[in-house]
């Protein structure tokens, strides 16, 4: 981190990213690009004064590798492998937003066993963000590190499944427009039941060693309040806004893919401050393991693909389309204007931690630097999605 | 989908913001959403309306976004009265249309409070140049705030109204406009091994390409 | 009593502790290089092109089609067709690739080159100790170095190498009944003249 306190005079200072002129006891720090706990190269201009927050400006763009213009310029089949490295812990939920809003552009069916193996991979992934989540969140607290290798350790068992199934761990380049690339063995379920079975005892014993922590709900309880108003007004989505006790889940709102076969319940947090975001990602994980359960009883033999899409050639009728899903950090959507060709004349994704991230400076406002950490922690980005 | 149809939300937003001319832009193919486009004096208007209407209640901009279109010419067919074979009759007849370029900003509006939408609002430009202004909804929805810096950083809308209108993803020194259709790529040169398309037609302005059998002017396989 | 919750979290790191070495679920580090954990058989890594039989230069089921050029999303491979042509698996004269260089650095191994190609002529590799000590021609594989036999297929994707071999046996079942027809015709041509 890089200090520098203001002693020119205003006309000679050089223009900072502040917007206002700083006055001579505020200290403009840059919780710069390289640090271990922003969650990827995140930039944070914070005026200081002593250690309260005064003011805060992100910048970030460090990740920016133009993926719009990209998709302009490639098939529609060959921006999928792309979005896998939008938000790079979640692939599988990446490629299934895009898969949604192409075969809402271009009116496709998918078969149910598709369906099927989407909602299981869906709440796997979401299980393994959650417990990432987490992981990290507590490292960047000063945990050391424990926390986050007992949640890698239930992460790679769900890599180890996706690598066996899709052929890697993390860029799985899974899901086609029309279905599911690769079918699931029956081996293969058996070993997703074991592992799914076997998650409970690991929540129970995470939140043993975290959720009643003392020195935890010290420096979670009563940080970084976000009321509801604010929270639906800026377009946050996700755990962070069930968090403030608003009821919007975009698998129980829209209803995509087979969520409505499934009972799970959604929850919500009182008081919207930080320890609320870290409850919610742990009830969460709990629904996905009920979620999933239902699943693997109610999976039928069937094909995986729907066979009248073609795979070369692909060229979706004239229109537009936003397609949108509950990504683990939010509402992922994808929003596709289609001039009839093979590329796309527009691919806009809609990027949850880019506009999570727009409540940021009200969070922080007030709290000691320490606390930003922790906030940024709890709002959960992934630079990947936030620049593109 | 919205309680209401996109005529009866029309109708009513013509009705509350008097001088308002808004537009149905039809969406041709299976996803069947259609967006209203406003002009650009009274989008802030309308935008109000449509969130503190009761039974609307659009509270969450989801997605706001830019889109570029360069000058096109469109085909189209007209009914023509023509002479033919000395009857005065309706004839379909092929007419091209040029459209000048503009710069497009959508929305994308869900509510909620009542757990409907997206009803999709749009607005353009006057031309690509210096007429790439639009009213910003920031003060109405603060989700817009980031999004809206981002149309101004990749295609050069400015937004009136905007509190911190700068470059986001880009550099702040940052000259052009990379989402637009006519944007031109520095020429950054780096060495490739295999470059195709226009990457090869830069790449040889550099150095000589590699030469075309490269080494394999003696492969032939030997049958009789 | 404070401090009970920081206890109850010390108690779940010293039960992972001690059952590390009990429990082999609860050890997970893997020794590598001398240990490698088995890789799935539906691992990819980089493409690599099989050829039947014993001859690379003869056997490869590559056309240069450059089907899967035009597909690869970050153009990573670059095909010159051969002037002259060379029978295929069925014994029809097809071209062949001159030159098929894929430039690795730049492959992201999403296997959409597999997918599209016609001729089951490129397939997934699992080789991934790939460093070397420059970045630009020491990372682009040639197809001298891209060629390994069916057979080395066989062994590292057994079960997808049998699938294929069926396909390709079954596509030239489907042709064989025309060169015994031709001797047929042949024989019963100079009795019709003789």
């Amino acid at each position: 981190m890089s200090a520098t306190i203001q002693t020119l005079e205003p006309a000679e200072r050089p223009p900072t990213t502040m917007g206002a002129r700083l006055e001579g006891e505020l200290m403009e720090v840059s919780m710069g690009p390289q640090h271990p706990s922003t969650h990827g190269v995140f930039r944070m201009n914070v005026a200081l004064e002593g250690e309260i927050v005064r003011k805060l400006k992100p910048v970030f763009g460090y990740l920016h590798r133009n993926h719009e213009k990209i998709g302009e310029n490639t098939s529609y089949l060959g921006s999928m492998p792309y979005t896998d490295r939008l938000d790079y812990f979640c692939s599988m939920t990446n490629n299934w937003a895009y898969a949604l809003s192409v075969e809402k552009l271009a009116g496709i069916e998918v078969p149910e066993r598709a369906e099927y193996l989407r909602v299981i991979l869906a709440e796997l992934t979401r299980l393994q963000n959650h417990a990432s989540l987490l992981g990290f969140l507590l490292s960047d607290m000063g945990a050391w590190g424990t926390p986050l290798m007992y949640a890698f350790r239930e992460r790679e068992k769900i890599l180890d499944l996706f690598e066996s199934l899709s052929g890697s761990r993390m860029m799985c380049d899974y899901m086609r427009f029309g279905g599911c690339r690769v079918d699931a063995t029956s081996d293969w379920m058996e070993r997703a039941k074991k592992i799914v079975d076997a998650f409970p005892r690991f929540l129970d014993e995470f939140e043993n060693l975290i959720l009643s922590n003392e020195v935890v709900i010290a420096r979670t309880q009563e940080v970084g309040k976000l009321s509801a108003d604010l929270a639906i007004n800026a377009g946050i989505t996700g755990p962070m806004l069930r968090a403030c006790g608003v009821n919007y889940d975009v698998r129980k709102v829209d209803g995509y893919g087979l969520y409505p076969r499934f009972k799970f319940r959604v929850p919500l947090g009182e008081h919207g401050d930080t320890y609320d975001r870290l409850m919610m990602r742990a009830l969460e994980m709990r629904e996905s393991v009920g979620i999933l359960k239902q699943s693997f009883e109610q999976i039928a033999a069937g094909p995986i693909m729907n066979p009248k899409v073609k795979i070369r050639a692909f060229r979706p009728p004239v229109g537009e389309a936003y397609g949108r899903i509950e990504a683990p950090k939010g509402e992922l959507g994808f929003y596709l204007i289609s001039n009839g060709g093979t590329n796309p004349y527009r691919y806009r994704v809609r990027p949850p931690s880019f506009i999570n991230l727009t409540v940021l400076e009200d969070l922080c406002l007030g709290h000691t630097v320490a606390d930003v950490m922790v906030i940024l922690g709890s709002v959960d980005i992934v630079m990947g999605e936030v620049d593109r | 989908m919205t309680v209401e149809s996109l005529e009866q939300i029309k109708g009513r937003a013509e009705v509350a913001v008097p001088g308002a001319r808004i537009e149905i832009v039809p969406n041709p193919g299976p996803a069947n959403q259609p967006s209203l486009l406003i002009d650009s004096e009274h989008a802030s208007a309308v935008a109000k309306f449509l969130r503190d209407d009761p039974t609307l209640r659009l509270d969450f901009c989801s997605n706001a976004t830019g889109v570029d279109w360069l000058d096109r010419t469109v085909k189209k067919t007209v009914k023509v009265k023509k002479v033919v074979d000395g009857v005065e009759k309706d004839v379909d007849e092929p007419t091209e249309e040029k459209v000048p370029g503009y710069l497009e900003a959508v929305y994308h509006l869900y509510s909620m409070t009542h757990k409907h939408g997206p009803v999709i609002i749009r607005m353009r430009t006057a031309d690509r140049a210096d007429g790439a202004r639009l009213p910003s909804l920031t003060p109405i929805y603060r989700s817009a705030e980031f999004q809206e810096r981002e149309i101004f950083d990749l295609y050069g809308v400015r937004f009136d109204g905007h509190p911190d209108l700068r470059r986001i993803l880009m550099w702040d020194e940052f000259q052009d406009y990379p989402m637009r259709k006519d944007y031109r790529e520095p020429d950054d040169y780096e060495y490739e091994p295999t470059p195709h398309d226009d990457v090869l037609e830069r790449a040889k302005q550099h150095y000589t390409p590699r030469p075309q059998l490269d080494g394999a002017e003696n492969i032939t396989v030997q049958r009789q | 009593m404070i401090g009970l919750g920081i206890l109850k979290g010390m108690a779940v790191t010293a039960r992972n502790f001690v059952g590390s070495y009990f429990e082999k679920d609860r050890l997970i580090t893997v020794q590598y290089p001398e240990e490698r954990s088995p890789l799935p058989e539906n691992y990819r890594n980089f493409p690599f092109l099989p050829y039947d039989g014993d001859d690379p230069e003869a056997g490869l089921r590559c056309v240069a089609c450059k089907i899967c050029e035009k597909e690869c999303p970050p153009q990573c491979i670059y095909i010159i067709k051969s002037e002259d042509k060379k029978p295929d698996y069925m014994g029809k004269p097809q071209f062949y690739p001159a030159v098929f260089d894929i430039d690795i650095s730049v492959c992201m191994s999403c296997q959409i080159c597999v997918e599209v190609c016609p001729f089951e002529a490129i397939k997934m590799d699992k080789v991934y100790e790939l460093s070397r000590r420059e970045r630009f021609d020491a990372l682009l594989l040639r197809k001298g170095e891209l060629s390994k036999s069916n057979i080395y297929y066989h062994s590292i994707c057994p079960t997808e190498a049998a699938e294929v071999d069926a396909k390709l046996a079954e596509a030239a079942a489907k042709k064989k009944p025309a060169p015994p027809a031709s001797p047929a015709a042949v024989a019963a041509a100079p009795p019709a003249t003789a």
